[in-house]
């Protein structure tokens, strides 16, 4: 299909730091290619607001290509915007009408602190994994021959779409509750899944949730909004994994 | 003596490492905590040797731009990593996956590194599987292993189209591991702005904390830089949009020599430029070209109508197709090397003949309906129908394809809108990956004491050419199982320096012109914004220092970029302030050192009057369109020597390349 041009309305959210408030701004963006990514949109936006000696909007991104999971955005009251198994980087104008007002805030939650604008706090995240989210083997070249260690093909297959996650805390967002079980759900699973993690399996699924809940976020109550929105199709079934998990955990607590 | 010393042990090729790792001093473990390692870049190649440092007992601080160590480039890797296991028993060994990379390299890598990079391959798989990443595994439970260009062996390991997810995420476990024991202490969200110098060592970095705009000191008895390629100096690349030289920069600014800056892979199937506010490219897998035949309109008048709207490529008759590889190639038709397939789509569209609506005009179609008929029939017949419809064939084939390549056709449909099981897919050639970069021995050190290269940052393992699914065996290679013997070497002579402090004349010379740099570049007041400058310079790249190279458009490269290198300093315009997160002032700092290395790689381009690789000189190709080396003038390292911001100043150094283990021939993959 050939690129159309579209004028838009935005309506996005500018806070100058952490400690001061913010509000919603309304800025108009004409001749949009409806070929641009959502992403290139606000780089042409920015691009004017420069070119007119305004303050540019401030936003996270990297790859643009929906692995690195930095992008953000809550556009129109969702996050990653209206397209599913979609992140933002990935959505492109062609989703919007000409004359639409479109919506642009950050991820909300207690655990992610804005930090500029668009740009939250997502260290949360970091800190959750830092406290059991991985295998305590040290590099040595010396381990066992990979392949000595045969594992089901279907668990190999569940432990990688679990670690398909991404990081990009759009459960969280979407959560009312805050929560970040899918996302922690998903990094216990893949270890559980394979046998390189059994060993630690206890202290690894006890001091992640214990970090889990120092860090503010919110308890689970089975909404299942984070499923919907999480762009990499992160399931449910993580989260049912990692509870049985935890109950494991805890009825063998006494080390 | 040349200043380069590349420190290569003597031996027998397959004895060196092991003979050089058995005399290397170490550090016990008892003085390992009073020395201190910075590590820049938390990729592959910085995370791994961050953790492994952590683990070692070093202290670590360890560095990277993103909001997470996590997000690194290498997170986007698709295809693979090599090693040499031969589980699939198709003769695969240590000798073949070094002969492949030096041949894959067209003659200019080192045979000792390239070497030590197949012993240790094997390794790598074993340590990622230990660690839980999740590769691809077959039916009995054991690995998957798929074939990869420039090889005849089944050697390269993956997880889906993720593999660089997969293993940076392994390697991330890993480095959080030790940040959570307390051993590397992690700083994201900030930037290495200088390297600090004492006594002729690397002692340190200036960086600066995004979020702050603080400029902070951080000593330590080494430094290790890991932080990526260049191919961002092209604007429009597959790398991400942070993806820049300025670590690398910084060090050679300091001294350190920067080599073979002009070899780039531009990788043939990426998806076209849409429009003047494209931000980045995106590649499309190579497999494609199994099934794909790739053509442009033969009449000029029916490519501008395709551009123009007025003409569908399924419109344009059999007869007036132009499968040029096919025509130019007939033994290898659409299956030739990357260089080789990228150029000829270039000359074509520069010709006239390309079909995308851009304003470059640059796109080539890759078309489906041959094989999609053909498997079609193939289908049908194994379902006992041998009359099968056209209609039929047509159902079956798109099946067969959807099996085969369904995840790339959709990713292919969200960006173009497109549907390519319909009509042809659009591709073109973009920058992906740069085979140069800061100048190391075999220890991986840099010329300066003290600071070591790894990874894309460095230049050491692949030549003029990188073969698929090898810089990420190189990043985990080096961080995994070189770098953290090599540096232990290093730092034996320092268990009696003591800490090193801030406090000192090197650090605060260092800080201040980092701040005069940035003052400069807020208080400039210009009237044009970094990406103007950015996408200039990327145009000038692309045109004169991108796959076709001549005298001529070098030499106007060199001085369009010196021209545009001044046009910045004076009219660039970053708003903001220092003491904030600024975006606009890291790329703008960012673009000051790409604009530098892209008249360094321009001179170094025309400085090497052969072809080679990525490096193509349109001089020096034989009857057939093919890289014409010259072994005898130029089978030599160039690593640069900083004289300045302007890169003319620049003095060349040469390291030759020996080889004693491989017989240097002409590359043909005929
Ligand atoms: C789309 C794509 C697909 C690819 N697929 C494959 C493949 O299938 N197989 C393969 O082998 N290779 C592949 N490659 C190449 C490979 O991914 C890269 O060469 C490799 O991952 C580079 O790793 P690295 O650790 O050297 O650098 P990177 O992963 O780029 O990491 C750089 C790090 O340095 C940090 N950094 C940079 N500058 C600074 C600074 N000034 N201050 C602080 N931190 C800094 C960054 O924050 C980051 O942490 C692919 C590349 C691309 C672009
Ligand atoms: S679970 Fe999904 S939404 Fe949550 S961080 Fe991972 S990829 Fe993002
Ligand atoms: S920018 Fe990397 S996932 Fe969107």
């Amino acid at each position: 299909m050939a690129a159309k041009s579209i004028n838009i309305t935005l309506k996005i959210w500018r806070q100058k730091n952490a400690n001061t408030k913010g509000a919603l701004e309304t800025y108009s963006l004409n001749e949009v290619s409806t070929d641009s990514s959502f992403l290139e949109m606000l780089d042409q936006l920015n691009e004017q607001l420069i070119n007119e000696r305004k303050e540019p909007i401030a936003f996270d991104h990297d790859c643009r290509e929906g692995i690195c999971g930095m992008c953000s955005l809550y556009i129109n009251g969702r996050a990653h915007g209206p397209e599913t198994g979609t992140t933002t980087c990935q959505l492109h104008m062609r989703m919007f009408s000409d004359g639409d007002t479109i919506y642009v805030e950050p991820w909300r939650s207690r655990a992610f602190p804005i930090v500029k604008d668009l740009v939250v706090d997502r260290s949360a995240f970091d800190r959750i994994q830092q406290a059991g989210g991985f295998v305590s083997v040290n590099t040595s070249g010396n381990t066992m021959d990979a392949n000595s260690l045969p594992i089901p093909k279907d668990d190999a297959d569940k432990a990688f779409e679990a670690a398909a996650c991404i990081g990009c805390g759009a459960c969280v967002a979407s959560c009312k509750n805050g929560s970040a079980m899918l996302f922690v759900g998903a990094k216990v699973s893949q270890y559980a899944l394979l046998p390189q993690g059994k060993v630690e399996a206890r202290d690894r699924v006890l001091n992640m949730v214990r970090q889990m809940d120092e860090e503010g976020f919110g308890n689970c109550t089975n909404t299942g909004a984070c499923e919907v929105e999480c762009p990499k199709g992160i399931s449910l079934e993580n989260i049912a994994r990692m509870n049985r998990e935890f109950l494991k955990a805890g009825l063998s607590s006494e080390k | 003596m040349s200043v380069l010393d590349s420190k290569i042990p003597t031996g027998p090729i397959a004895e060196k490492w092991t003979n050089h790792k058995n005399h290397m001093n170490l550090v016990a473990p008892n003085n390992r905590p009073k020395i201190d390692v910075i590590v820049v870049g938390t990729g592959l190649a910085g995370a791994s040797a961050a953790a492994s440092l952590g683990e070692m007992g070093y202290n670590v601080k360890a560095f990277c731009f993103q909001d997470s160590p996590r997000r690194a480039h290498s997170i986007a890797a698709q295809g693979g990593i090599n090693a040499a296991k031969n589980y699939q028993n198709d003769g695969d060994s240590v000798y073949r996956l070094f002969y492949d990379t030096i041949k894959g390299g067209d003659y200019r890598a080192r045979e000792a590194n390239v070497h030590r990079l197949a012993e240790v391959s094997g390794n790598i798989i074993d340590q990622c599987v230990a660690q839980g990443v999740p590769f691809a595994r077959e039916y009995g439970g054991l690995l998957d292993n798929r074939s990869f260009g420039g090889t005849q062996v089944q050697r390269t390991f993956y997880a889906a189209g993720q593999t660089g997810q997969q293993l940076l995420l392994g390697a991330y476990s890993a480095l959080s591991r030790q940040i959570g024991l307390g051993r590397v202490k992690m700083y994201h969200r900030h930037e290495m702005m200088d390297l600090v110098k004492i006594d002729g060592k690397a002692r340190g970095i200036i960086a600066r904390n995004l979020v702050t705009g603080e400029i902070e000191k951080h000593a330590a008895h080494a430094v290790v830089i890991a932080s990526g390629g260049y191919g961002n100096v092209y604007f429009l690349s597959t790398n991400a949009m942070g993806s820049n030289v300025s670590a690398a920069w910084k060090v050679h600014k300091r001294g350190a020599m920067f080599a073979n800056p002009c070899y780039v892979q531009i990788h043939p199937t990426c998806v076209p430029v849409h429009g003047t506010n494209q931000s980045k490219l995106t590649l499309m897998s190579e497999s494609l070209r199994n099934s794909g035949r790739i053509w442009v309109p033969k009449k000029k008048e029916d490519a501008e109508a395709i551009r123009a709207g007025q003409l569908k490529p399924t419109q344009i008759a059999e007869e007036d197709r132009d499968y040029y590889l096919e025509r130019r190639y007939p033994a290898f038709g659409n299956l030739v090397p990357r260089d080789v397939a990228s150029r000829a789509a270039k000359e074509r569209c520069d010709a006239g003949h390309g079909i995308e609506a851009n304003d470059t005009n640059e796109g080539v179609y890759l078309d489906f309906a041959t094989e999609i008929l053909s498997k079609g029939r193939q289908s049908a017949y194994a379902l006992g129908d041998h009359n099968p419809t056209e209609e039929k064939m047509q159902e079956l084939g798109k099946k067969w394809i959807e099996e085969k390549y369904g995840n790339l056709f959709q990713m292919y449909q969200k960006i173009t809108d497109e549907n390519p099981y319909e009509t042809p897919m659009k591709i073109y050639p973009a920058v992906h990956y740069t085979m140069g970069g800061v100048w190391v021995d075999y220890n991986l050190q840099s010329t300066i004491p003290g600071c070591f290269v790894t990874g894309e940052a460095n230049f050491s393992d692949h030549g003029a050419n990188r073969l698929g699914a090898s810089a990420l065996m190189q990043g985990l290679a080096d961080g995994y199982f070189v770098l953290p013997y090599t540096i232990s070497d290093y730092l034996s002579n320092e268990i009696r320096t003591g800490k090193i402090s801030t406090e000192s004349p090197e650090f605060d010379e260092a800080a201040e012109s980092v701040k005069a740099s940035i003052k400069k570049i807020l208080s400039n007041n210009g009237t044009h914004t970094v990406d103007h400058f950015h996408k200039r310079l990327g145009l000038i790249m692309w045109n004169k220092v991108g796959m076709g190279r001549n005298e001529k458009g070098l030499k106007e490269a060199i001085e369009e970029i010196g021209l545009l290198r001044e046009e910045f300093h004076n009219d660039v315009f970053v708003p903001g302030t220092a003491e904030e997160l600024n975006q606009e002032l890291e790329k703008a700092l960012r673009v000051a050192d790409l604009i530098e290395l892209g008249q360094l790689m321009a001179i170094d381009a025309l400085q090497r009057k052969e072809s080679c690789g990525g490096h193509f000189r349109d001089e020096y190709q034989d009857a057939e369109g093919e890289t014409l080396r010259d072994d005898e003038h130029f089978k030599f390292v160039a690593a640069w020597e900083y004289n300045g911001s302007d890169s003319t100043k620049s003095t060349l150094h040469k390291e030759d390349l020996k080889y004693e283990f491989i017989k240097i021939a002409a590359r043909n993959y005929k």
